[in-house]
């Protein structure tokens, strides 16, 4: 929600509610033509960017898209896959061939248990919205410490800043080293001082990261510690 | 309802027993994002209905029966309280509350663009914590606010409302004892911005005209009902940020 600094220019919508005339305009994200019109389907700031209209949604859920750099959590193992929670409405699928690692069939229980934690890539997204994950790929592995914790899908933006300026100050204040998945889970790990500070930063961003002045909550929070 | 002759609901001077006009509503009051648990939710206060709303997902759908390969299906739970009437009612589904849960959710399924999560389910949980007649049309009001809060796309809200016709008289939102007495209930379930109809039922008898006035009264109480739950789910936010949207 980057736009919520511009405060008054933004106009909040409710479904059904009339944005502007269909023609010359295409409907974005969020919105729908109806007649002449072009009506929003969620809670959200309009948008109008290049002559398309969309609605930045207050509050949504994840759907994975191919590429998408997710944190899963594994609900269930086979002999030959997992099944990873990725915070969407449907399960990733890990098969075997896409893991790190070797595994014998029958093993995978060995590499990665219930409740073990991946960083991993969607590989691919089918209309039935049946996903495939990756594990292949630099930087792509188990989780094996550190903490998680999950954020509003449309606060991500304003956790990583403009080209990931925020989150690069906030690696270099808290001494951490912080994942902030597509899917709305953020992942740190480093010292117990550096994971406090950031769960106080994860706590104003689920607080207040819609907020108009919430860069400078967090800026105050990042002086306060580097003055500490 | 085949109406009782012996019980006065409108008084001499044309009101009726509440001091309301006929075409006048009981107070509505909605607040949208209520329970921190759920996806989205809300609460409706309809006079003396109270209901709150929960939606979760979209999510898988269980069992895979109920799937569907080109849409979600929206998996409606109206229940009442045991303490929401002067009698007890028993805990649980009973005919009622699974007609009421059907019908609600096919009316929901009208305004949310479904076809955009296949095989997924999305969960809607009404629960009734106070009723004075008109549950069906607060639990619908409610389901739509916290469907938009949770996020869910929706072509429209949809709003529930319903009038009736007392000692041959049409009037609108019946009470409790003008629903129990009266001739006749007519519920719907509009879309305030074109005007359709996604649910409508009728119990008792009305005359086209009857109906047609009924129509106009419903369709009036929608818009009005409509800006309460527009304005609701806007303070949420306009709120938390401090007075700026």
């Amino acid at each position: 929600m980057s736009g919520a600094k511009k405060g008054a220019e933004l106009r909040l919508v409710t479904p059904g509610e009339a944005i502007g005339a269909s023609s010359g305009a295409r409907a974005g994200s969020g919105t729908l033509i109806m007649g002449s019109n072009i009506i929003a389907t969620k809670v959200g700031w309009v948008n109008q960017n290049n002559g398309v209209t969309s609605v930045d949604p207050i509050y949504s859920a994840y759907m994975p898209r191919s590429g998408d750099l997710v944190i899963g959590v594994v609900e269930s193992v086979r002999n030959n896959l997992w099944f990873a929670d990725v915070n969407g409405p449907f399960n990733g699928l890990l098969p075997m061939s896409l893991a790190p690692w070797k595994v014998e069939f029958g093993a995978a229980r060995q590499h990665m248990d219930i409740g073990d934690i991946m960083l991993a890539r969607v590989q691919e997204v089918d209309e039935a919205h049946n996903i495939v994950l990756t594990m292949k790929g630099v930087g792509l592995r188990r989780l094996k410490e550190g903490i998680m914790s999950n954020i509003s899908m449309n606060h991500i933006s304003r956790l990583r800043g403009d080209d990931d300026a925020t989150l690069r100050q906030l690696k270099e204040v808290s001494d951490c080293r912080i994942i902030v998945a597509e899917n709305g889970r953020v992942w740190v790990d480093g010292d117990s001082d550096g994971i406090t500070f950031m769960r106080t930063v994860l706590e104003l961003v689920r607080n207040d990261g819609h907020k108009a002045n919430f860069n400078d909550s967090l800026e105050a929070l990042i002086e306060q510690r580097r003055n500490a | 309802m085949g109406g009782y002759g012996d019980v006065q609901l409108l008084r001499d001077d044309g009101l009726r027993l509440d001091g309301r006009k006929v075409d006048e509503m009981r107070e509505v009051k909605v607040e949208a994002g209520v329970l921190p648990a759920a996806d989205g939710s809300a609460w409706v206060k309809h006079g003396l209905n109270v209901a709150v709303c929960a939606v979760y997902g979209p999510m898988e759908a269980h069992p895979r029966k109920i799937q569907r390969q080109d849409r979600a299906v929206i998996d409606v739970r109206y229940n009442m309280a045991p303490f929401s009437t002067s009698d007890r009612i028993r805990p649980g589904f009973n005919r009622r509350s699974r007609e009421i849960s059907k019908v609600t959710a096919e009316a929901l399924e009208s305004v949310v663009l479904v076809e955009r999560y296949p095989r997924s389910k999305i969960r809607v949980e009404i629960e009734i914590l106070a009723a004075e007649a008109g549950t069906r049309c607060v639990g619908i009001t409610a389901a739509a606010v916290a469907l938009a809060d949770a996020g869910i796309p929706m072509r429209d809200l949809i709003v529930g409302v319903a009038s009736g016709k007392i000692e041959d008289t049409v009037v609108l939102d019946l009470d409790k004892a003008e629903d129990n007495y009266g001739q006749a209930d007519l519920p719907m379930g509009i879309l305030p911005t074109t005007g359709e109809i996604a649910f409508l039922q009728m119990d008792g008898d009305l005359s086209v005209d009857e109906y047609n006035t009924c129509m106009e009264y419903n369709m009036k109480a929608a818009k009005e009902i409509h800006e309460i739950m527009v304005d609701a789910l806007k303070r949420r936010y306009i709120e938390k940020n401090g007075g700026e949207s």
